[in-house]
């Protein structure tokens, strides 16, 4: 073994604690040699371990009828009939997308791929929901460009060249996420019920087989790296960035698919964060087994690598797969065929000790249940932040002139079109894909079925910074209306936490409440929790990000014939509003864009929405019995920029569409014109149905108890509005589209 | 009757294609590996889109040294048919079946998007059952799709009505902003001298169902169909 001192520097590099270096003494009953310690490191990262989050993440719901395989795997998996299966998972990539936001937004696309495939599933659908800082009028304008032109190019690069259709997900700005922008990537597979695969090491005496890339020194400790906050010096860790090739993993999926139907097979996992280390510890606990893994035999793609480095390398698209001893041939001929190494470079051992060999020398002897069931859980401080209570500014809004306000609302940074974006992602290969990116959800059909199924990337920080338990509570329930907008049941979710450092008790307050709110929300929509990741440390220079939870809902169609588009489809169709309109304005787009409040006056002033899951559930049940009796021609969630702007939205042009108007009457003594139009009041949805449906329509809504108003009808070239017979809005629809579908273009000064 | 798809390591619209035969022509349909020589009992051929080889150096350029590809030119010489969608396109003229190549985008980015064409020659086995002018709206996916040839290749082009679809308006009006590319003389799809060879940019293999958002992709595997009928009839 290596003999280099293990000093408390070399101990502070790697991210541990005294008390945490302490228990690893105890834990062997000697020093650890420096490879030992890496391994101890990268299992003991917050990445891996979840050593801040795990006390709370067991307070979320995870069981449900459906729910096949739970949290725990590499993606959870979730029955949707017919012996089908659908796996999905939703993981964030946000320190390597800051350091190099091409690498690592495509990276972080093929990690969660990886972990999806893994599984025996194909995917057949990618998402990300994506979060940077403001593209003008702020000192990191030019910055925040280029983070964002990286990161789609990055994701298209990778998910294109794969072959999956990248169709949906969220594309936010915020000055809070200057300098730490966020990246969550999701992707979903589709796998029969009977070919899940499993990480797991079991069998004693399988062979233990590395396949895919060849390892370099690239992204050694991007797990740790992603377990620490940043600061000016970041940049220079770029190379713990990984870069990825799309081709490699392309190939990597048909070979891992078609060794997985040859049924030579018994475990197979990943190597994402922490590579080698944490793929083949993780495999080993899971079955309850030791292995020894002889790292001469790995395929290398750089000389003179030591152990230390080749157990910490995050090299991408490689996997480890434990076959069934006797045929690890017919994997290895798998592979070759598709250009690829397959080594044997290990066995199955009994025991619980994970043994690892370079040039005949024994280079760690760890035990494996220890580095994964005794990583180190912190109970961390929790407290309320103080809330600098700031009296509300009367604000004098920048227009008083109602459809000058919808227009800026269209134009702005978080309502507009994101066409730029998702133009360049290939979003119909495959060809499954029902509802094209820009939509409340996006779905594809299951070919094998006459189902679809539905997703959607959602996150609300602003809501969880004022309060973190309502936030979440909100952020699920407008994930859950959004797939039923297109028409499906919600099933479950996968979620993605993103927040700054655990070690401030604030932060861990919010997250324990966000805990409870989406547990609390997740019950009442009976859509357990599958899969998910926790991303602490996103802060720069002493700067936080909001709490950012990001809710990747999935939902069911039963019949591809009965999946609802948003937007308005015939003259004279009556349009109508299920839920109630409040006076949710004190933290909105409207807030934002026409009173000029910062982000931090808004968090400091407003107030969240009030969320009654009930009245959602309602709602909800009222839109899917609309949707199964085929009686909605449009529906569209009504959350930012309120009312008038899920109208005009539903007035604009798609595909095979023309654009359309719409005559609004609202009658209302209660809520200002301001609130009416803009407020962002949970629970509500914009339908429209042919006028002879009215009375079935307005019977199903009273069935279900849900709020239920007609407010105008489908018709002319203008959105007309009127409050209490007096015009409020009236503007060309046709105006009103090009500013929203031109705005994210211009604020990238780019040809349209 | 049989269909071929060509599958390259890293051909990603194989599936797509297979599907569309199978499901939506009705016809029997394998997957070709590209180490496979032997392409006797096929009567038409897909080269299907994706990146193949990962698109390294230049898309398509190592595709053209496949062992595949070498009987695919004598498949091609035997007057079957040979039908190249974005990718294939690429390989097809990286291969020297088709006049030209294909450029980084005007635009510089990825485009994935709804366009549409319009047809230019119906006399071909790919367009029998279209007419000529007639608009179909089929989607795009590519980085490189700027077709580009030298003056004399887009004069013979013309002059034998080679060219088969232009990217137009919805007017049919083959304008500069219905130019999803930059390519040259908004062309989008071309053949061979003897008309057995086609290759375009647009993927017509997904815009065969109303549920995708269009069907008009299906007349040019249905022309294809009747093309090798006749073939067969003779």
């Amino acid at each position: 073994m290596n003999n280099f001192a293990i000093t408390p520097e070399v101990i502070a590099t790697h991210n541990l604690t005294f008390e945490e270096y302490e228990k690893i003494l105890k834990i062997l009953g000697r020093e650890p040699n420096l490879t030992e310690l890496g391994v101890f490191s990268v299992m003991w990262s917050e990445h891996c371990s979840y050593k801040s989050s795990r006390v709370h993440l067991g307070r979320l719901p995870t069981t449900g009828k459906r729910v096949i395989v739970p949290p725990g795997e590499n993606a959870g998996v979730v029955d949707i009939g017919d012996d089908w299966c659908v796996a999905f998972k939703v993981e964030s990539h946000n320190h390597p997308s800051f350091i190099e936001p091409f690498q690592g937004a495509a990276t972080g696309v093929g990690g969660i791929l990886r972990d999806v495939f893994t599984m025996g599933a194909r995917p057949i659908a990618a998402m990300n929901s994506l979060r940077f800082g403001h593209l003008t009028e702020d000192k990191h304008a030019n910055r925040n460009k280029s983070i964002l032109k990286g990161c789609v190019e990055g994701i298209a690069h990778y998910g294109n060249c794969f072959g999956v259709p990248t169709i949906g997900g969220e594309v936010v700005f915020d000055e809070a996420y200057n300098l730490n922008p966020l990246v969550n990537a999701f992707a979903l597979g589709i796998v029969r019920k009977d070919q899940i695969f499993f990480g797991k090491a079991s069998g004693i005496g399988n062979p233990v087989l590395y396949v895919g890339a060849k390892t370099g020194r690239d992204g050694i400790h991007g797990a740790t790296m992603a377990s620490a906050e940043f600061d000016e010096e970041a940049l220079e860790k770029r190379p713990t960035v990984q870069v990825g090739d799309p081709f490699l993993e392309k190939l990597l999926l048909e070979a891992c698919l078609e060794a997985m139907r040859s049924g030579a097979i018994a475990g197979i996992q990943d190597m994402g964060a922490a590579g080698l280390t944490s793929s083949s510890v993780e495999m080993a606990a899971r079955a309850g087994t030791g292995l020894e893994i002889n790292l001469t035999l790995v395929p290398q793609r750089e000389t003179g690598m030591t152990a230390y480095e080749m157990l910490l390398s995050e090299s991408q698209e490689r996997m480890l797969i434990v076959a069934h001893r006797g045929r690890e041939r017919e994997i290895v001929e798998i592979f070759n065929k598709w250009d690829l190494d397959a080594v044997v470079v290990g066995k199955v051992v009994e025991g619980n000790r994970l043994k690892i060999f370079h040039n005949g020398n024994l280079e760690a002897d760890l035990p494996v249940d220890k580095l994964t069931d005794e990583a180190p859980r912190y109970e961390r401080r929790k407290a309320k932040g103080e809330r600098r209570k700031l009296k509300t500014k009367n604000r004098k809004p920048k227009t008083e002139d109602q459809n000058e306000a919808l227009k800026m609302l269209l134009a702005s940074p978080n309502i507009c079109s994101k066409r730029w974006v998702y133009r360049q992602y290939d979003t119909m290969v495959r060809t499954n894909t029902a509802i094209l990116p820009g939509a409340d959800a996006a779905v594809v059909r299951i070919k094998e079925t006459r189902r679809a199924v539905a997703m959607c990337l959602d996150g609300n920080a602003r809501f969880v910074a004022v309060n973190p338990k309502i936030g979440a509570k909100l952020n699920v329930a407008e994930s859950a209306r959004n797939v039923v907008c297109v028409g499906a049941k919600p099933i479950a979710i996968t979620n993605c936490l993103n927040f700054a450092s655990p070690e401030r008790p604030e932060v861990m307050y919010s997250f324990s409440e966000v805990i409870d709110g989406i547990k609390e929300a997740c019950e009442a929509f009976q859509t357990p929790v599958v899969s998910g990741n926790v991303s602490f440390y996103n802060e720069t220079d002493g700067r936080g990000i909001l709490p950012t939870p990001v809710i990747g809902m999935v939902g069911l169609i039963e019949d591809t014939h009965k999946i609802i588009t948003h937007g308005f489809k015939s003259e004279g169709d009556i349009i109508a509003l299920l839920g109630i309109t409040n006076d949710d304005l004190s933290v909105s787009e409207y807030a934002q864009t026409i009173l000029e409040f910062s982000t931090d006056e808004l968090i400091e002033t407003g107030e969240v929405p009030e969320i009654n899951l009930d009245l959602e559930k309602k709602i909800q049940d009222a839109c899917l019995n609309l949707a199964d009796e085929c009686l909605l021609k449009s529906a569209h969630d009504c959350s930012d920029g309120g009312l008038a702007v899920a109208i005009a939205e539903s007035c604009f042009s798609s595909l095979n569409r023309k654009a359309t108007g719409a005559e609004i009457e609202l009658k209302n003594e209660r809520l200002s014109t301001e609130s009416l139009l803009f407020s962002e009041s949970p629970s509500r949805i914009v339908i429209s149905f042919k006028a002879e449906d009215l009375e079935r329509v307005s019977a199903i809504a009273l069935e279900n108890n849900c709020p239920f108003e007609v407010i105008g009808k489908v018709g002319g070239e203008d959105l007309k509005i009127k409050l209490n017979e007096a015009e409020i809005v009236s503007a060309s629809t046709a105006e009103l589209e090009n500013a929203w579908k031109n705005s994210l273009e211009n604020q990238l000064g780019v040809e349209n | 009757m049989k269909f071929g798809v060509v599958v390259f390591p890293g051909s990603n619209c194989d599936h797509d294609a297979y599907h569309v035969v199978s499901k939506h022509v009705g016809q029997p349909v394998d997957f070709i590996w590209h180490k496979q020589t032997d392409l006797s009992g096929y009567d038409a051929l897909i080269v299907p889109g994706g990146f193949s080889y990962g698109d390294y150096l230049r898309a398509g350029a190592l595709a053209r040294f496949s062992p595949v590809m070498k009987a695919i030119k004598d498949f091609a010489a035997a007057g079957k048919f040979v039908f190249g969608v974005c990718n294939g396109f690429q390989i097809l003229c990286e291969s020297g079946l088709l006049p030209g190549a294909l450029m980084r985008n005007s635009g510089l980015h990825f485009v994935c998007q709804h366009i549409n064409i319009r047809v230019e020659n119906e006399k071909t086995p790919f367009t029998s059952e279209l007419d000529a002018g007639e608009v179909l709206s089929i989607p795009i996916a590519h980085a490189e799709g700027n077709y580009v040839c030298d003056d004399l290749t887009l004069a013979e082009l013309e002059d034998n009505n080679r060219i088969i679809f232009r990217y137009c308006d919805e007017n049919g009006e083959p304008s500069n902003e219905a130019n999803p590319n930059g390519s040259r003389s908004n062309i989008a799809g071309i053949c061979n001298a003897e008309g057995n060879v086609l290759g375009m940019m647009p993927h017509p293999e997904r815009a065969c169902e109303e549920l995708l958002g269009s069907n008009d992709g299906r007349d040019i595997f249905r022309s294809l169909t009747k093309a090798v009928e006749r073939m067969e009839g003779k």
